[in-house]
């Protein structure tokens, strides 16, 4: 018997990236934009999914992937009457999507017939951060009432970020939440990162977003 | 709150190398873990146990080479080790950085035992 060393250097992740770019590669061949949607629980995913999708789906068309860690669809349910394609991904009890759900997700969607897929990940700032779906946006929904040191305890979400959402900021007058320090945390981590301030009960800023996200997918499906 | 399924994926790749390199045991697994990468190293190891039983690398041990979080200032260009709390730059107090090391989470090696080949 002989003890030898063999060299590896390969990611732990390698097996999830090498999915994820599989889903990636085929979302960008059907030309479907897709983006991995992420926040805490109670940030408010669903609603800001309801709300995009109420100002877009006259325009394109849209599915979504709901990652959920317990066999409920109260999530799924409220996309499927608001009319577009959903399918739920239950994680049975595990804190993240990963690309190999993604892929299983994307198959019981109509991909030949949309334009967007909106995954929304299960409610963590932590576990959802390490893992590629495959998507080509990471969009994180963060919200006035967490606070405003978020970015300072979770630095690794908002450094994988293409693009922020904080929403609820009309609760700013009733909520400590320093603005200029939250958004301070944030440069740091992610200089230049595109924001969006929105809230999804007075639809301020939503005209922003939605323009912003309408223009990203008629680029994409030009380029694709 | 994820290191089950990384310990599962840390197996998986171990495995396949050394069934590549006709291991019959493996014992020891290096892993190279950054101080950013948010991976617990005593779950690992505390789920390594069960995860690794009944295959060539149960009882394999398994050494974290962990690596500090290293920010580059992009105003003075100074280079600096945060511990704990994200800092702005020590020297200029910059708050644009870029990442230089810290998020490194990969198998760097494993030590395997295999039978002498036989010399004809």
């Amino acid at each position: 018997m002989s003890a030898i060393r063999v060299p590896v250097v390969e990611k732990i992740f390698s097996t999830n990236d090498k999915i994820a770019n599989q889903n990636r590669q085929n979302l960008t061949n059907k030309k479907v934009l897709a983006i991995n949607l992420m926040a805490s629980p109670g940030a408010g995913k669903t609603s800001f999914i309801l709300a995009t999708i109420k100002r877009l789906q006259n325009q394109f068309r849209i599915g979504v992937i709901e990652g959920d860690t317990a066999p409920v669809t109260i999530d799924a349910d409220k996309i499927i009457s608001a009319g577009m394609p959903a399918v739920q991904i239950n994680t049975g009890g595990d804190c993240h999507l990963d690309a190999s759900m993604m892929g299983d997700g994307l198959a019981s969607l109509p991909l030949d017939e949309l334009d967007l897929v909106i995954v929304e990940n299960v409610g963590n700032l932590i576990c959802p951060a390490a893992w590629d779906l495959g998507t080509h946006f990471n969009l994180l929904v963060a919200s006035v009432p967490e606070g405003d040191d978020k970015p300072y305890k979770y630095p690794n979400i908002y450094r994988g970020l293409e693009i922020l959402i904080i929403n609820k900021v009309d609760l700013q007058p009733y909520v400590e939440f320093k603005m200029d320090y939250f958004r301070q945390g944030v440069e740091m981590l992610n200089p230049g990162l595109i924001t969006f301030p929105v809230s999804c009960r007075t639809d301020e800023g939503m005209d922003a977003w939605i323009d912003w996200l309408s223009k990203k997918i008629i680029e994409f499906k030009k380029n694709a | 709150m994820h290191e089950l399924s990384v310990t599962e994926s840390l197996l998986n790749l171990a495995l396949s190398h050394a069934n590549q390199a006709n291991a019959t045991k493996v014992t020891a697994i290096n892993i190279v873990v950054g101080r950013l990468s948010s991976i617990v190293d005593d779950s690992v190891q505390f789920y390594w146990d069960f995860v690794a039983e009944d295959s060539i690398c149960a009882g394999a041990k398994l050494n974290f080479d962990r690596r500090p979080a290293v920010l580059h200032c992009a105003d003075c260009s100074t280079d600096y080790t945060i511990e704990h709390d994200l800092t702005p730059c020590p020297k200029c107090g910059g708050m644009r950085t870029t990442i230089i090391s810290g998020e490194e989470f990969f198998l760097d090696s494993i030590e395997i035992e295999k039978e002498a080949e036989k010399i004809s």
